[in-house]
């Protein structure tokens, strides 16, 4: 087992350095002045100079990448241009914000996607059609406009949610969940639409093999054969497609924060973003990595639980 | 290179356009898409033509108001006309969509191309390198692209559009590595043409299928995308309108009208929700071209033939046995398909005593499985009993409620299949799955069960009972396997089992044993099988009587030893004749001639005439019917006596 988690670190491992690489090497060549753009027009010439080398940028780029990537590893991320802090405690104190978010929305999808597939398998004809169509509708409906409209329908109109901000947990657990629900329902619905087709078709595959037969003639009760047996040998495909939703659900939030303004990641980035912080969207970026190749690990650790014949090789 | 030429002309590639045409538009939802989205593309193009209004007009006296004849989708915080600015602002977003399309598709497709095509190490650099493509968050980059060029829709879209290239790279490059082997991707390499020709002329267009799908897929995504960037107002220009941007402004007037959000937002959705049903329709009318001619005939066929084939079922069913255990009289099973309802088994009538092992025996494709899932009540959605009864105990199996069979599953009637390995489940343990069956039927402590699985275990006499029940399917060997399978059929103590083939997928050495064990148990423990073989081999070891079947008959039935000295039916003859180890010395061995003819295709009169060399007019004339020769002899032939004697000499 510990060499399973070895192996999966040592291939995940490259991305938390190939991610930051790429943006910086991004940011690097392409055309366009970053100390100019930072200023504006109406900076003074010796201003310009100056942030020129508080940024660094009048040393050679492979120094600057190494020194960048030095500090990196020793957990500096370096300072936010526009908030001159460290970009690793302006992201820190975001990170629960986030997680509630994309954990939420994960286990909202996951428990009402499992659901919808395992019952659109088996009743097949109408009830499948009803959830290809929800799929295909949840799949299509942009994130800010169903934002939007959940804050229209249920905290305009209804006023039973708030429209916007955040409640930590730790001032009110109550206020907290009614803080998230909407943002999180926004981010499930694509996640709901994904994980119930995924799961309508595994379980199809599944109930379709012969050992479904055997253990039914032998006596096995039926539920048990859904409940236990389809579904945990239909899981193994599903945990794949789950981490695929949460890690999309992360890039969600770059859009969700901003439309229910939750002091997240996403919301900080899109600011990164206009103020030209680019210190800051690279710590992003590598928050974000991490946070895949947790998950990724996670999924294969739920592989080989779920599935003896990769617990053995 | 003359002879080769036909083939290239016969190339799926050239012939296809228009089957595969005709296909996309048998799908409304497919071709309503496309019809929408090729409208809107000439809406917004032609914007200055026919929008009602300026984007940029002003008028303050008129400001959110909703839908009128004048403003048909109302208007803006400013009183600008919100459908004019619609089409304006899909100028925008349509041009990005392209712009990423135009990326994807220069770099995606010809370098899935070269990597399909050429194998090797090329291929393993191009996917290695889109894998790590594909790892990166896009918005993360992008907004890297935004910090440094503000504003820059261009550059937004072309590095979006980099980004997706990969997932274009590995759908193309895995289409290929499909059609590269096909023979007139071959010929054509052979008959000289150069890689660059033979991809142009015989792969694009195998895996233009592929690419149409990858690009709807990317092209909804692309639009999510950009009109997500122009919402958060990272690419939106203040003098034109966009899409995400026109969102972003309604949302700030959501308490005063809650309307402006619905033409923008909804219209989005629309375009993307086009895109997919786009990709989507492509995907099954390409997956259908796959499809063999011969898979499509048969799809075709099967309405006459349930119409023709009916009359051959005897509209009464004769009574049942009382003595026997399992009694099943006129039991008819039908398959629903696309094109209609076809008949697949066809009034099988049979009796299984207790203690006695019967044999099912025919060709593959002649019903036996079929009639055996019917009784144990496990066939597919696909299939449906359509007539006759199969009594156990005084009551009818295929008649009586679910919860009444279910009580019978196990411990009544239990079931051996033909795959030993992917008969058990691969999550569990043996020994797990049969303490569930055990603790289901004697209802004991988890203790108990795990004793009784071993004893079980042992009984089917595999070797070391406590490491095998420890261990998963995926461990075992086929034989230990189909013993385990054995083991849980037993654990319920049933009367009857059916076992379907239960040796075909063993090593002859393991089928022998796996033989011995069946025979070993069926005199101890009385119990009784039905065992469903094309293997005479089988049949002669094990079995008291047969029941022999052709496309979804009985065509004949006796004891085994009468049967094999004196078969009545030229079938059933073929069969034994065709079987080396049952072939007299100094006799060739002849394979019976020709196919079993698929349900659906069943003449109406003898299903065998095709095949066989008895068969003259009579037996073309009507249906034939199963008739009593002599007392537990019967067999469907008009012709037996012309049978019976050329056998009689061989043996």
């Amino acid at each position: 087992m510990l060499s399973l988690i070895g192996r999966r670190l040592a291939l995940s491992l490259p991305l938390l350095v190939i991610v930051p690489t790429v943006t910086f090497l991004l940011a690097a060549l392409i055309p366009g002045d970053v100390a100019r753009t930072i200023l504006g027009t109406d900076a003074t010439q010796a201003q310009y100079l100056q942030l020129r080398q508080s940024l660094g940028l009048n040393e050679p780029l492979l120094t600057r990448y190494f020194t960048w990537l030095g500090n990196a590893l020793h957990g500096n991320l370096g300072t936010s241009l526009f908030w001159q802090q460290p970009v690793t405690s302006l992201l820190d104190s975001r990170v629960p914000v986030t997680l509630s978010l994309v954990i939420g929305a994960t286990a909202v999808a996951t428990a009402v996607g499992v659901v919808f597939g395992v019952v659109a398998a088996l009743r097949a004809g109408v009830v499948g059609k009803i959830v290809d169509a929800i799929a295909m509708v949840g799949l299509a409906i942009p994130n800010f406009f169903l934002g939007l409209l959940l804050v229209t329908w249920f905290a305009v109109t209804l006023r039973a949610f708030p429209a916007t901000g955040y409640v930590p947990f730790s001032q009110s657990p109550g206020d907290w969940l009614r803080s998230i629900v909407l943002p999180v329902i926004t981010l499930a619905v694509p996640g709901i639409a994904v994980i119930a087709k995924q799961t309508r078709d595994a379980m199809l595959e599944v109930l379709d093999r012969p050992f479904i037969r055997t253990l039914r003639a032998a006596g096995v009760p039926g539920r048990s054969i859904i409940g236990k047996h389809a579904l945990r040998n239909a899981a193994i495909p599903v945990v794949t497609v789950i981490g695929l939703i949460f890690i999309g659900s992360l890039s969600g939030t770059v859009l969700v924060e901003t439309v229910f303004a939750l002091p997240g990641l996403g919301g900080l980035v899109v600011q990164a973003t206009s103020q030209h912080d680019l210190p800051l969207i690279q710590g992003v970026a590598v928050y974000f990595t991490v946070a895949v190749i947790c998950v990724n690990l996670l999924v294969d650790l739920t592989y080989s639980w779920l599935d003896p014949r990769v617990r053995v090789s | 290179m003359i002879a080769v030429q036909p083939q290239l002309q016969a190339s799926p590639g050239t012939a296809q356009p228009q089957s595969f045409a005709r296909r996309f538009m048998a799908r409304p939802a497919g071709v309503g898409a496309a019809v929408f989205l090729l409208l809107l593309v000439l809406a917004c193009v032609a914007a200055a033509l026919i929008a009602p209004d300026n984007p940029g007009t002003q008028d303050l006296t008129d400001v959110l108001s909703g839908p009128s004849a004048h403003h048909l989708l109302g208007t803006d915080t400013l009183g600008r006309d919100v459908l004019s600015r619609l089409l304006y602002g899909g100028q925008r977003s349509l041009l990005s969509v392209a712009e990423g399309l135009a990326v994807v598709l220069a770099l995606g497709v010809p370098l899935g191309l070269a990597a399909g095509y050429r194998g090797g190490g090329p291929d393993r650099a191009l996917s290695r390198g889109a894998e790590m493509v594909m790892a990166i968050p896009p918005i993360i980059i992008i907004l890297v692209v935004l910090a440094v060029i503000p504003g820059s829709e261009n550059a937004a879209m072309l590095v979006f559009g980099l980004l997706g290239a990969p997932s274009m790279l590995r759908v193309v490059r895995g289409a290929t590595l499909k059609v590269r082997e096909e023979p007139y991707v071959t010929a054509g390499r052979l008959c000289g043409l150069s890689p660059l020709q033979v991809v142009r002329r015989h792969v694009l267009p195998r895996v233009a299928g592929p690419i149409i799908v990858q690009a709807s897929i990317f092209a909804a995504y692309a639009l999510l995308f950009e009109t997500g960037l122009a919402y958060l107002g990272l690419t939106a220009s203040s003098n034109s309108p966009t899409w995400g941007g026109m969102v972003a402004e309604a949302s700030t007037v959501i308490e005063q009208q809650e309307w402006l959000l619905i033409p923008s937002g909804a219209l989005i959705a629309i375009t993307i929700l086009a895109f997919g049903l786009l990709g989507d329709a492509v995907r099954d009318a390409a997956a259908m071209q796959d499809a063999s001619p011969a898979h499509r005939r048969r799809a075709t066929v099967p309405r006459d033939a349930a119409r023709h084939a009916a009359p051959a079922c005897p509209p009464a069913a004769p009574t049942a046995d009382e003595a026997a255990l399992l009694s099943v009289r006129g039991l008819s099973v039908t398959g629903q398909g696309r094109a209609g309802q076809t008949l697949v088994v066809d009034s099988v009538g049979f009796d299984v005593f207790p203690g006695e092992t019967v044999g099912l025996v025919g060709e593959s494709g002649c019903g036996k499985t079929v009639t055996a899932l019917a009784v144990l009540r496990l066939l597919p959605g696909s299939l449906a009993v359509t007539g006759g009864q199969a009594q156990w105990a005084g009551h009818d199996l295929l008649a009586m409620p679910d919860r009444a069979f279910d009580a019978l599953r196990g411990s009544a009637l239990a079931y051996v299949s033909q795959e030993p390995q992917s008969s058990l489940d691969p999550s569990f343990t043996v020994g797990s799955q049969l303490a569930e069956v055990i603790r289901r039927h004697d209802r004991v402590p988890r203790s108990a069960a795990r004793a009784r699985a071993a004893d079980l275990l042992r009984q089917v006499e595999l070797p070391d009972p406590r490491r095998t029940a420890r261990a998963y399917p995926h461990e075992l060997s086929g034989g230990m396997a189909q013993r385990a399978a054995l083991a849980l059929a037993l654990a319920g103590r049933p009367e009857l089992l059916i076992a379907d083939e239960p040796t075909t997928a063993l090593d002859v050495t393991v089928q022998a044993e796996m033989l011995a064990l069946l025979r070993r148990l069926a005199r101890e423990t009385g119990l009784a099988v039905l065992l469903i073989t094309h293997d005479w081999g089988v049949v002669a070891d094990i079995c008291d009587r047969t029941i022999v079947m052709y496309a979804g008959q009985v065509v004949e039935r006796g004891g085994v030893q009468d049967l094999f000295d004196r078969p009545l039916h030229p079938y059933t003859l073929g069969l034994l004749r065709s079987h080396p180890s049952l072939a007299c010395a100094g006799q060739p061995i002849t394979a019976l001639p020709g196919r079993v003819v698929p349900p659906g295709a069943w003449p109406t009169g003898c299903r065998f005439a095709p095949r066989c060399g008895f068969a003259d007019d009579a037996c073309r004339a009507g249906p034939i019917l199963l008739t009593e020769h002599r007392a537990g002899r019967q067999a469907r032939c008009v012709h037996t006596e012309q049978v019976l004697p050329d056998e009689v000499s061989t043996r």
